[in-house]
């Protein structure tokens, strides 16, 4: 059994509203990670995805539950504080939209070097510039882009240049939200193959946040589907798609394009707004490790 | 058949603080009424800006410089922007990518219909524009139409606001329709509804329709002919079949090879190595030889020009020639 380096127990959210109305992102979800997996987790938008990953990055406070990384309950603001420096620089997080999540005035090089300015982390390689080169290296970009600012880059580019600055902390964790969304196909290709490439190098682990099932399925070793802030089925990727058991997941799949005119046009999709599947039961393990909400 | 639009080696160009960028180099293609024509290729390839060029809605840097744009038999490229306001709508209207910037979150759904549904028909009794406005809202699968009206577009879901910018752009029936990118900020599960709508209206109304999107899976489902984009050029046109089944350019083979829907099972997706050239100097001869694992030395030195391989399938590549080398799609997908 491999090491549990996440351990998400019964995490709910709450959003509040001046009107008092109040919005359950996540309703009693509970996962883990294992040190050196990739776990991806999907759902429509409005299904509680990103909220999951913003409470496990002390983003958001949860309502209730708890969130244990290396044995440490990040939601205790005591425990925290003793361990900041651990789970600061432990856990990364890559954003979707790297337009807005890399400073516009910074350099490539300044991006990349700022976590261990400010983590007081000495460069390996001696000059915070000759590791912001390395780090770049890493993800498939040269020198030459160390003095280019973020506006002078291509969005695949950008979200490469995220990377290297998670990295540069080397991370155990790397949370991922969406982050090849805003990219095109050809791009998300060089990405995903990226992700995958770097992963087996580093061996950390990551939770991989996405609405493309398809990209999913090839980078992921177990996948979770959220619908409406509940966990309804997770499954190793060969059983989560080869024998999906929640009618939503069953729903999700079918809803995969495909590229060929002849059979797609002939496809029937379900109507997802006018459908309500199952959100109630209990968590059962239907096969090993393939877990379903029935 | 006569056709309702016909592009004709239009160039744009845009001004920038290093230079002139030529952002769509010679792009010439026709549409025929009732017909959906996908246009796909990656971000920068100029598909955009062809759209916007055909409905003049450029930014103030750039500039139509070369070619024209005949739609219903008119050549449009002349006319003052006075003009090409009246068309503007009722000839031609556009669906734009993202729904929340597109519609105003300050005015209810339904007085911003109205407002499209005015602006051709000032004089219309308010009855009739609030009748032809839930008509509208119909049309385009919006349910309980009388209280969606009187919503703001924060009260709707991002399929659905998706749906109220389509009526928008169908309020005076216009016989082209262009929409760039219209499924892009949504769900799959939201997107295949979505493109069944476009091709519904198309059946119902006969719209001519120019669907552009990054993604080839999306356009299978709806377009009849598809185009494919590259550094402003058209590289490859053809019935969907044809693209889909029978691809000739390198260019067309990896945006197959890059969907992970075709890699299933695979260990490695196979991505386009590099990235686009940029259009302000743009490279002499095939713009995409350096990403081309098939070129040949022709390729950097001479444009490929288009050649025929069916009465509707044209794709410029130097593979093409008689005196080229045999080459096969190598690692193809399904075929």
């Amino acid at each position: 059994m491999a090491e549990i380096l996440v351990d998400v127990r019964h995490l709910t959210h709450e959003f509040r509203f001046p009107n008092r109305q109040r919005l359950r992102a996540l309703d009693d979800v509970s996962f883990q990670i294992e040190r050196g997996e990739i776990l991806g987790l999907v759902g429509e938008s409005g299904s509680g995805k990103s909220t999951a990953a913003r409470c496990i990055m002390n983003v958001y406070k949860p309502t209730a539950g708890e969130i244990f990384f290396q044995g440490i309950n990040t939601c205790d603001s005591a425990a925290f504080r003793a361990n900041k420096k651990l789970l600061q620089t432990q856990r990364q997080f890559i954003f979707q939209d790297s337009t807005s999540s890399l400073n516009q005035r910074m350099t490539v090089a300044d991006i990349i070097a700022e976590p261990m300015v400010i983590h007081k982390i000495r460069p390996p390689r001696h000059t915070h510039r000759a590791e912001a080169a390395f780090q770049l290296h890493y993800v498939g970009m040269d020198e030459s882009f160390l003095d280019k600012r973020p506006a002078e880059l291509s969005g695949g580019q950008r979200q490469r240049v995220a990377i290297a600055r998670a990295l540069s902390m080397e991370p155990a964790l790397l949370v991922a939200d969406e982050p090849i969304a805003s990219l095109d196909v050809s791009i998300q290709a060089q990405i995903i193959n990226l992700f995958k490439h770097l992963q087996q190098e580093h061996g950390f682990s990551i939770l991989f946040i996405a609405h493309d099932l398809a990209m999913v399925e090839y980078l992921c070793d177990r996948v979770g589907v959220l619908y409406r802030g509940k966990l309804v089925e997770l499954a190793p990727t060969k059983a989560l798609y080869g024998d999906p058991r929640h009618p939503y997941t069953q729903a999700l799949l079918s809803a995969i394009p495909h590229p060929d005119p002849r059979t797609e046009r002939q496809r029937e999709y379900p109507d997802f707004e006018a459908m309500d599947f199952p959100r109630d039961g209990t968590f059962t393990e239907v096969a090993p490790g393939h877990f379903v909400l029935m | 058949m006569s056709q309702l639009l016909e592009v004709n080696d239009l160039r744009v160009h845009i001004d920038s603080p290093s230079g002139v960028v030529q952002a769509v180099r010679g792009v010439s293609f026709s549409l025929a009424p009732g017909e959906v024509l996908g246009i796909v290729g990656e971000s920068g390839c100029g598909k955009s800006m062809l759209c916007r060029a055909i409905m003049r809605l450029l930014p103030r840097s750039a500039r139509i410089a070369a070619g024209s744009v005949t739609a219903d038999g008119k050549d449009i490229t002349g006319l003052s922007e006075r003009e090409m306001g009246r068309l503007r709508g009722s000839l031609f209207s556009m669906v734009f990518q993202d729904p929340m910037t597109a519609l105003n979150p300050t005015v209810t759904v339904g007085r911003q219909i109205a407002e499209a549904v005015l602006v051709h028909n000032p004089r219309l009794p308010r009855a009739k524009v609030r009748a032809r406005v839930l008509e509208l809202m119909g049309l385009v699968g919006i349910r309980e139409p009388e209280v969606r009206a009187d919503q703001y577009p924060c009260q709707f879901s991002g399929g659905m606001r998706q749906r109220a910018v389509m009526a928008i752009a169908l309020a005076n029936n216009p016989k082209i329709l262009l929409a760039d990118e219209p499924t892009t900020a949504l769900d799959v599960t939201i997107q295949a509804q979505i493109l069944d709508l476009l091709r519904r209206i198309q059946q119902q109304l006969g719209t001519a329709t120019v669907l552009v999107s990054h993604d080839l899976g999306v356009v299978a489902r709806a377009a009849d002919r598809v185009a494919i984009m590259y550094a402003g050029k058209i590289v490859e046109i053809g019935t969907a079949e044809e693209i889909y089944h029978d691809p000739r350019h390198p260019y067309t083979w990896g945006l197959l090879a890059a969907l992970p829907a075709l890699a299933r099972g695979k260990d490695h997706l196979q991505a386009i190595p590099g990235m686009p050239p940029a259009l302000i100097d743009p490279p002499p001869g095939d713009a995409f030889a350096w990403r081309n694992e098939y070129a040949l030395d022709i390729d950097y030195q001479q444009e490929p020009p288009m050649f025929q391989i069916s009465d509707t399938h044209f794709a410029a590549t130097w593979l093409l020639d008689p005196r080229a080398p045999k080459i096969t799609r190598g690692g193809g997908a399904n075929g």
